[in-house]
């Protein structure tokens, strides 16, 4: 198979996956935040103590994460249809996904809020704020950039995740693989696959760390300022340069 | 301005109950700076928070400017709008600062006007007049990890200070701070109760910080208040533990056979050449065990320790004369006072400790 042959395959490929993995990375984000940040708020000691929701909450949570996503792709097909009208392509895909990675996130920031520094906590009551600006305020800015590592580690997730999806129908760069690289032989564009997937995990894992570190003001002084400032302006340069590099990396070692 | 009655705080853990406060009656006046002291577990910090209700007292009332906050507090565990409006009103600064690491210094004072709805202007605005008053104009862009201790403080004082309060609350706000950067932190406070009428209650290990602050102190010990008045009245209090910290001149040698003698003066007393007069009127042999002047609350206060030869009854005439000159005289003595009195807060651990946090 030659490099031209290759090309719209992995085009196609990768606008599917990309498509999968972000509509539902933002879903899962979207619901995983209040559900983790519930998780902590409902907690013995928590600013709306509610022992009953939050067990509950923990045991649903349990649940989606203790099943194997392939299970859970199984298991969901009727609630998938019911939901979007078909159980294969891309928006069928997302149903499972978002589903699976919604309490992998929201164990993830359940952690991070529980980061937060209680003083902050204290300091924003003795203001006279209320629960609800106490997490706007202090909870969800505070825990901002352990947040964003927990998106970067879900997106990472996902990206696993959707070549099992990709296999029942849906596309993306897992299914191309298999399709051409387990059932045909083709060696050549399986490797390509594989380099591809490697350099956006790559790529997501550096633009979620400068993410997350450009909003981390923890930092020790005058050396975060300078050195983000030099991080920030060239982020797509830098991440391309060191992506190439990795890529480089990776063609060595295969 | 701020007035506890049998306030009470229990906490149960495991079945077990822990008296943090025992039946506190305490009462701040207003304008003034109140100083509470007392070892470690005494009950301090449970005080304190229980004046903004941050801790719920299990019995007894708080009263601050003349709102009883207990009574606003509802039923459940909620925190009911009242209380949170009458909390706005009362401002606190903490030992470990507690600014919000993500907002800049000028965002974290803007955070309280912002919980009262303050337009954006007037939040800039008046931001910027707190940082003037805490002489951090130049850093309102700066994140917090890049000030000092010191200057965090101030920023925690300015945040404080943003709701307009007329009470502030402090729970050893310069325990984390090197002496210099203490008295800096504690001159600001002093001014602040100065310039505004800012009425502050605040709690410290340091015997130094009643010392140059406050008006009035008291003296806590396993949840109950054990001594508590205006310093000079404290000072006047024959066998005050907290005057005794106040003033250190050592432990009482034991004395067989003499009279170990402690003079507290104050103002024109200290003028007076008393102790030359009692040698030459009495003709007694007088020595100086220890001797120490300072200024505490504004006032210039000394306090001597002297040893006559002979016993107390020997020495009742002498004594008279102290007594006659204005001095307060306390006779230490196996016979004649009180056991050796244990202090509340040994001195040089204290400043052993000091040392440590300023590491
Ligand atoms: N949340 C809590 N649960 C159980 N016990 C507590 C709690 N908070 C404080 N205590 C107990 O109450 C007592 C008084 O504590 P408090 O923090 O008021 O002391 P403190 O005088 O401020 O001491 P320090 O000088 O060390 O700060 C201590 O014995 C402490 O163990
Ligand atoms: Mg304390």
């Amino acid at each position: 198979m030659t490099w031209d042959e290759m090309r719209p395959l992995l085009t196609q490929a990768c606008s599917e996956t990309f498509q999968m993995v972000g509509w539902s990375a933002l879903i899962a984000v979207a619901a995983g935040l209040p559900i983790g940040v519930l998780l902590v708020l409902t907690d013995r000691g928590g600013l709306l103590q509610n022992p009953p929701v939050n067990k509950v909450l923990g045991a649903v949570v349990n649940i989606g994460r203790s099943l194997p996503f392939l299970i859970l792709m199984v298991a969901l097909m009727t609630f998938t249809r019911w939901v979007v009208g078909t159980t294969i392509g891309v928006e069928a895909a997302v149903v499972p996904l978002s589903i699976g990675a919604l309490p992998f996130f929201a164990r993830l920031v359940e952690t991070s809020v529980r980061g937060v520094d209680h003083g902050l906590v204290e300091a924003v009551q003795s203001m006279g704020g209320s629960t609800w600006t106490i997490v706007r305020k202090v909870l969800v800015p505070e825990a901002l950039p352990s947040v964003i590592s927990g998106v970067t580690t879900t997106v990472i997730a996902l990206l696993g995740y959707s070549a099992m999806a990709g296999s029942v129908g849906a596309g993306g760069l897992g299914d191309l693989a298999i399709r051409y690289g387990y059932q045909r032989f083709e060696t050549g564009l399986m490797n390509v696959t594989v380099l591809v997937l490697v350099v956006v995990v790559t790529a997501v894992q550096l633009l979620g760390d400068l993410a997350a570190r450009a909003v981390d003001k923890r930092g020790r002084g005058s050396t975060s300022g300078p050195r983000l400032r030099l991080l920030r302006t060239p982020a797509r340069a830098t991440a391309a340069t060191s992506s190439s590099a990795t890529a480089s990396s990776a063609t060595e070692t295969s | 301005m701020i007035t506890t009655a049998g306030l009470t705080k229990v906490y149960r853990s495991r079945g077990r109950d822990l008296t943090a406060l025992d039946g506190v009656d305490l009462h701040v006046r207003e304008g003034e700076v109140f100083g509470v002291v007392g070892q470690s577990g005494a009950g301090k910090s449970t005080l304190i928070r229980c004046v903004n209700l941050l801790e719920r007292p299990t019995s007894g009332t708080v009263t601050v400017a003349g709102q009883e906050l207990t009574a606003l507090a509802g039923r459940g565990k909620r925190t009911s709008r009242e209380l949170r409006s009458a909390r706005s009103r009362i401002g606190m600064v903490f030992q470990h600062f507690n600014l919000l690491s993500s907002r800049t210094v000028q965002g974290n004072v803007e955070l309280p006007l912002e919980i009262l709805g303050a337009d954006g202007k007037e939040r800039s605005r008046r931001a910027g007049e707190l940082l003037d008053l805490v002489g951090l104009a130049d850093k309102a862009k700066a994140y917090p990890a890049q000030l000092s201790g010191g200057q965090k403080q101030r920023v925690g004082i300015a945040r404080a200070l943003a709701g307009d309060p007329q009470v502030l609350l402090s729970d050893e706000a310069t325990s984390a701070l090197d002496p210099e950067t203490t008295r800096s932190i504690l001159q600001l406070l002093r001014d602040l109760n100065r310039r505004l009428g800012l009425t502050v209650l605040l709690i410290t290990h340091e015997m130094d910080v009643i010392k140059t602050v406050c008006d009035s102190a008291a003296l806590m010990k396993e949840g109950r208040i054990v001594e508590s008045g205006t310093v000079p009245e404290l000072l006047a209090t024959p066998g005050s533990e907290l005057a005794h910290e106040l003033f250190p001149i050592g432990e009482v040698p034991s004395s067989d056979g003499r009279t170990i003698v402690d003079l507290t003066f104050h103002g024109e007393a200290a003028a007076q050449p008393v102790i030359s007069r009692l040698a030459r009127t009495y003709n007694v042999d007088v020595s100086i065990l220890g001797a120490a002047i300072e200024t505490v609350a504004g006032l210039q206060v000394g306090r001597m320790r002297i040893e006559l030869p002979g016993r107390f009854e020997d020495n009742v005439v002498p004594i008279g004369f102290l007594r006659e000159q204005g001095l307060q005289v306390d006779v230490a003595g196996p016979e004649a006072a009180p056991a050796p009195r244990q202090p509340a807060v040994e001195p040089p651990h204290l400043a052993h400790a000091v040392k440590e946090t300023a590491k």
